[in-house]
């Protein structure tokens, strides 16, 4: 058991710049499913409300998605 | 430890996944006079989109015909499908002045993003952010411009800050989050958007396509052939997924930059 951690301990290897991203791709995560799910639900509700829709519903998603490209981006500036 | 790791040590050797040296690229000719420097495979990427756009829109709509053919057909439909999904949504009857910066936008990307599945040159051009933050940069000044003429100055920030019909009090935290996420995040997410997912969906195609290589061609081994014939499908089917993102964000790119136009046109609500 010792030997393994030991042996895990030498061979992985990264930047925890990945797992920073991991993190951070978690809330937009969630919060892109809420927005894109919803959506599909007014949509199927209203069909004549379509476009009004989309265009609300990738609004926030740009804004959604912004935490996301935030944490994509900061490991390469700090590196 | 990863799985092609413990593979690929039986034969001696590793397996080192691609990173962000793909997107190093020297003077296309190097040693050549020193005026071509800049010439570059992005840049060659990007100056080829420009002259396949260009072309495509000359033969499409030099002479429109009553009856189109040939290439006025794709034209046409690529026009309609700007204008009723982009730019009627979200600029109604001001549509029909911003179509051709629209639909140039669209195409311009489209075009430049499709280069990363176009065999031999394979490189998507927005991977490099530079010509992601050019293309952002053009819509966020205009965006600014366009909000200060028809609004005013004061009234532009204030209708971004202050949005009518709220309780007093919501607005010591709404003010500074609008002002930030309009004026500031606005273009950092245009950019970056376009950017990344072509970064990440090369990096992705040249991870797999170099499994593939690596197991089925450069050290083939019983254990590894698996792995070797998983990357190559997935090379394939991932090369599909690429396209499909690589159209989506030309479309996202587009929508947004219509409505950020629309948004300055006209103050909202």
């Amino acid at each position: 058991m010792n030997a393994l951690l030991l042996a895990a301990e030498n061979t992985v290897s990264g930047n925890i710049g990945a797992i920073g991203y991991g993190l951070a791709a978690l809330g937009p995560g969630i919060g892109l499913g809420i927005i894109f799910g919803q959506g599909v639900q007014a949509i199927a509700r209203q069909p004549e409300m379509t476009n009004v829709i989309r265009q609300n519903m990738l609004l926030g998603f740009a804004v959604t998605e912004a935490l996301a490209l935030i944490g994509f981006v900061v490991p390469f500036v700090h590196s | 430890m990863s799985a092609p790791h413990i593979l690929a040590a039986e034969s001696g050797g590793e397996f080192h996944a691609p990173g962000v040296e793909l997107f190093d690229w020297g003077p296309l000719f190097p040693g050549g006079p020193a005026w071509l420097e800049w010439l570059t495979k992005p840049v060659l990427v990007v100056l080829l989109s420009v002259i396949i756009v260009c072309a495509f829109a000359w033969a499409a709509f030099r002479k429109p015909k009553l009856v189109p053919r040939g290439a006025q057909n794709v034209g046409e439909v690529a026009y309609l499908f700007v204008r009723e999904q982009i730019a009627r949504p979200a600029l109604g009857k001001d549509s029909d002045r911003w179509m051709p910066f629209l639909f140039a936008t669209f195409a311009f990307i489209l075009v430049m993003n499709l280069m990363g599945v176009v065999p031999v040159l394979q490189l998507p051009g927005p991977s490099h952010i530079a010509f992601a933050i050019v293309l952002a940069a053009v819509v966020y000044v205009m965006m600014i411009f366009l909000g200060i003429k028809h609004q005013g100055l004061v009234g532009y920030f204030k209708n971004i800050m202050f949005p009518p019909g709220l309780p007093k009090l919501l607005y010591v935290v709404l003010a500074p989050i609008e002002f930030l996420s309009t004026i500031i995040l606005r273009p950092f997410t245009h950019s970056v958007r376009l950017f990344a997912n072509m970064f990440a969906g090369h990096i992705l195609l040249a991870f797999f396509a170099t499994v593939g290589y690596w197991f089925l061609i450069e050290k083939l081994t019983p254990a590894g052939f698996g792995v070797g014939v998983v990357g190559l499908l997935m090379t394939i089917i991932m090369t599909g997924f690429e396209m499909f993102i690589q159209a989506l964000q030309a479309f996202i790119f587009t929508v947004l930059a219509a409505s950020y136009i629309a948004g300055s046109l006209h103050a909202e609500h």
